[in-house]
């Protein structure tokens, strides 16, 4: 029942969407090179599909993300733990962590493409630092708000250091990280596309600059809508994995 | 020379502008195998004094011992049951009971017969691979009582281990946690606030009133083994708590001498 009434929701959706456009571009009357019509997008879907050029760039874009966001959250969870720990650390960095959030990874780009050249490395960086700051923040705070409870039991059953860490307080606070790492994905797919519009030579970044610079407007309809597509491709399944991780380590006390 | 010992315990926290004193000068002698409840409103300094034999905390004076030794943190030999039972919820509740036993370094087979001779002996063997959120409140401190037993340990603390259950499933596993608790030998002091709950449970009943936190008497419960809600013993020293705790206009006497 709910799938068919969500399919429904999607195709008024859809139908709403395409209606707009092509009343946009019929009484706009803009160039079929800069504005394309529904149709003439669906076409360059099709171009894009029958050279292979969708598929690879599709592939290189989630390479890339995976990289990227894996090795961020995964730095961004131990330390955010070892630092939630140790609270007399984290007073000093901090305020460190609170200036260099609110800074848009691509501000750093001059700099990334100093440090790490031009090409592969700097969509992975700014992946990297878009993911990075909602999951170190979220760890920390979750694990200084862990309910005391689990850590007295660890010290009454004798679990020590580096196991109480391990054993106690990352699954303790692991429904708490889920969150910030939903978000931290949001965030890096937005900066993905920008990430790849430096030097990369695939990706759907990489596409949206080739196709502008080729003047196909419908190329890169194609591209945006499918980086649309993706991303809420992306975040259905993490919320998947989400409810997952609630059911596995949920609790009354989490 | 008894077994546990409480010398002259205070302890006194820093609030804003001032201190707050949640025990003042508490003595207190626990023989081993003894069943010793403190009983008392909030505020009172049971639970407090719970956490320093517990070894969660420390007195700002005098001493606390457990066979001879002073408790400077806590220990497998003394496993402490609290109020919202401390189960891990990630770990099902056979790996939960094995908590104590990865620490004392016990092999896997090991453990798993031990996790499962002590969840028989609360009954509970049919749910070793459930989560511990799918039981019961009173399911849950269940495994949390196996688990704190499964180390075999010389003391057990309860912290108000069944003041979130219903009435009928504190009464039930009142009398099931005591016949099991006694028949293992346990030492055990027991937190309450439940005046009821101490007659049917304890060997001894330590009274203690708020404001500071001090033991105001200590009575023996002799119920001539037969623990009976309903039986004239048990009435007769349920009125001799209630008249302990009408006496407390005389305690502020007390405390200005």
């Amino acid at each position: 029942m709910r799938t068919v009434k969500n399919a429904r929701h999607l195709l008024g959706a859809s139908l709403l969407v395409l209606a707009a456009w092509q009343a946009l571009v019929s009484a706009g009357g803009f160039s079929e090179a800069l504005f394309p019509s529904p149709l003439a997008t669906l076409r360059g879907f099709y171009e894009l599909i029958a050279d292979g050029v969708l598929v690879r760039d599709i592939g290189a874009s989630l390479g890339r993300f995976a990289v990227g966001y894996l090795s961020s959250i995964l730095l961004a969870m131990v330390l955010g733990l070892v630092l939630g720990w140790y609270r007399g650390i984290w007073s000093y960095l901090n305020p460190i962590a609170q200036v260099l959030r609110p800074i848009s990874p691509m501000a750093w780009l001059p700099f990334i493409v100093l440090f790490f050249g031009i090409g592969e490395m700097p969509a992975l960086v700014i992946i990297f630092i878009a993911a990075f700051f909602p999951v170190l923040l979220a760890t920390v705070a979750a694990v200084r708000g862990i309910e005391p409870v689990y850590l007295k039991v660890a010290q009454n059953f004798g679990i020590r250091q580096p196991a109480v860490l391990t054993k106690i307080v990352f699954p303790a606070v692991f429904p708490r990280i889920a969150t910030g790492l939903h978000l931290a994905l949001g965030t890096a797919w937005v900066f993905l596309v920008a990430g790849e519009m430096v030097g990369a030579q695939s990706g759907l970044g990489f596409l949206i600059i080739d196709a502008r610079n080729n003047l196909r407007a419908d190329l890169l309809m194609a591209a945006i809508i499918t980086i649309g597509v993706l991303g809420l491709l992306l975040d259905s399944g993490i919320t998947v994995v989400e409810r997952a991780i609630g059911r596995r380590f949920g609790s009354r006390l989490a | 020379m008894s077994y546990i010992t409480v010398r002259d315990v205070s302890r006194i926290y820093p609030k804003q502008g001032g201190t707050f004193t949640a025990l003042n000068h508490v003595s207190l002698t626990v023989d081993r195998g003894e069943f010793l409840c403190l009983l008392g409103p909030s505020g009172c300094g049971k639970s407090t004094l719970l956490s320093i034999l517990a070894g969660f905390d420390r007195p700002t004076s005098g001493s606390a011992q457990i066979d001879g030794k002073e408790i400077t943190a806590p220990s497998l030999r003394c496993v402490t049951i609290f109020q919202n039972y401390g189960l891990l919820p990630w770990r099902t509740v056979e790996k939960n009971v094995e908590l104590g036993l990865e620490s004392l370094g016990k092999a896997p087979e090991e453990r798993r017969e031990t996790a499962h001779a002590y969840l028989k002996l609360v009954g509970l063997e049919r749910f070793a691979d459930h989560y511990p959120a799918e039981l019961s409140g009173g399911m849950q401190q269940r495994v949390a009582i196996a688990r704190a037993l499964a180390v075999d340990p010389d003391v057990l603390f309860m912290d108000e281990p069944f003041a979130a259950l219903d009435a009928i499933t504190r009464m039930k596993l009142q009398d099931e946690i005591s016949a099991i608790c006694r028949e293992q030998k346990k030492t055990i002091i027991f937190v309450t606030h439940d005046i009821d709950e101490a007659i049917v449970l304890a060997d001894r009943i330590v009274i203690m009133t708020p404001n500071p936190g001090k033991i105001k008497a200590i009575l023996p419960v002799d119920l001539h083994g037969r623990r009976d809600r309903t039986s004239p013993d048990f009435l007769h020293i349920r009125d001799r708590v209630f008249t302990a705790f009408a006496l407390k206009p005389e305690d502020k006497t007390e405390y200005y001498i």
